[in-house]
């Protein structure tokens, strides 16, 4: 049996990235930087859209090989879609990550993708689910990934309180993509975010002008 | 360059969490290790230092309270990350420099002259060395300041620097709270809540957390216990 290699200078485009999660009080806020690279050293999009939406109320942030990841997801659609006829009615958001966490956890050898989900449904109201890298499932209240996530775990601990409100959590959300995409180079660009509630979906999109400044910039 | 790559893989435990999730073979040299979380501050009228306080060989913590703030003038402090050994015997060949240049020029030494020590040594024995240094202090022509020296033999002056293997998750942290024109309890403050957090998500760091403020008065330590530490809310 083959091993690929799995050093990611050497691989094709990744999403060096900055993805986040975070649960409000009646929602949840997905985001995400916009910034894909060849390793680390071109930047192959300055606009790409990392937060995917795989059902009407629950959506993914990817964060590794973007070759894997879109194959995952697009395999995952298919099975939650298929779920959500033969159950007759929308998907658990739990359904979503399961079907990722299966997928990850089968072909860990040749997978090097990690996923967040993020998402609304009637039984459990708004969650967030980590599915990591080798097929691990685990449901946080805020949750960061990719690589520049390393550079806002302090900011992310110090700052996030369960139960903000929705206007609290966007400018966290933003202020902490804002933060990783300032030190990390493989991260930038614009801020996707998606604000999912029982009321619907709505994405607001932060241009890299309108972006919080920091002291040093 | 290529061998400098394979340098660092071979130490892998210095690395920290970031190597091992990406695939690279780990073979632990069993070194002793400051990986750590250090951090200094400016503020008008002198500066403010402060180190966690874990010594790890491999798995093992060799010290829980060490003391990574070293004095190497009266009013010239350095915060120690990366080998033990390298550090210890870097400060120890400053200090000696230092104090015999201090007493040929009848006046004490300027923090500038104490990191230009540092990186000259750093420097030119890059290859051989792990060693990450922040040296900060007070002296009479600019006040406080802070230099930083990571590895490799760099030198910047910065106003607020943080170092060691538990930086990388205070960044974030830092540039959202560090402003310009804050005073000393504010720069302790920051700088207790910082190291708090690093030591909460680096395996490498942790145990007491040492402050020191340096100023024209003179130096002044603290140490804040485990369980005195700033508290965020977890989730």
């Amino acid at each position: 049996m083959e091993k690929h290699c799995t050093d990611s200078r050497v691989k094709g485009v990744s999403t060096g990235t900055t993805i986040l999660a975070a649960i409000f009080d009646g929602g949840v806020v997905i985001g995400s930087d916009s910034r894909a690279s060849i390793g680390g050293e071109y930047v192959s999009s300055k606009t790409i859209n990392k937060v995917i939406q795989v059902h009407d109320r629950i959506f993914c942030c990817i964060a590794g090989s973007l070759a894997d990841a879109q194959a995952v997801i697009k395999t995952a659609k298919f099975h939650l879609s298929f779920h959500s006829v033969q159950m007759e009615s929308p998907p658990q958001v739990i359904a979503a990550a399961s079907v990722l966490k299966d997928l990850c956890y089968k072909n860990k050898d040749e997978l090097q993708a990690g996923f967040l989900t993020a998402g609304w449904d009637k039984k459990n109201g708004p969650q967030v689910y980590v599915v990591s890298l080798g097929g691990m499932l685990i449901s946080q209240q805020v949750t960061i990934g990719g690589s520049g996530s390393t550079f806002i775990y302090g900011y992310v601990d110090a700052k996030y309180k369960p139960n903000m409100t929705k206007e609290e959590c966007l400018q966290f959300a933003t202020n902490a993509l804002a933060l990783a995409m300032g030190r990390d180079n493989v991260s930038g660009g614009v801020a996707h975010l998606v604000v999912i509630t029982e009321k619907g979906v709505e994405h607001v999109v932060v241009p890299g002008d309108k972006l919080p400044r920091f002291h040093d910039e | 360059m290529k061998l400098r790559l394979f340098k660092q893989e071979r130490c892998c435990p210095r690395m920290g969490p970031g190597c091992l999730s990406a695939g690279l073979p780990v073979v632990c040299l069993f070194v002793v290790m400051c990986q750590t979380t250090i951090m200094a501050v400016e503020y008008d009228g002198g500066v403010v230092i402060g180190a966690d306080s874990r010594t790890t060989t491999g798995a093992y913590i060799a010290n829980r309270v060490t003391d990574k703030l070293t004095r190497i003038h009266n009013k010239i402090y350095c915060c120690r990350s990366g080998s033990a050994a390298d550090t210890q015997a870097i400060a120890e060949i400053v200090a000696y420099q230092l104090g015999f240049h201090s007493i040929e020029l009848d006046e004490p030494p300027l923090v500038e002259t104490a990191a230009n020590l540092f990186r000259a040594s750093c420097y030119r024995y890059r290859e051989e060395l792990t060693a990450g240094i922040l040296v900060a202090g007070w002296d009479k022509r600019k006040g406080g300041q802070v230099y930083s020296v990571p590895i490799g033999g760099m030198l910047v002056r910065q106003p607020v620097s943080v170092g060691g293997s538990g930086s990388t998750y205070i960044y974030g942290f830092m540039d959202a709270n560090y402003k310009p024109g804050m005073n000393k309890e504010q720069c302790m403050e920051l700088t207790a809540a910082a190291l708090s957090l690093a030591m909460e998500r680096d395996g490498s760091s942790g145990g007491v957390v040492r402050l020191a403020s340096i100023s024209e008065e003179g130096v002044e330590r603290r140490v804040i216990l485990g369980n005195q530490l700033p508290k965020f809310s977890t989730h």
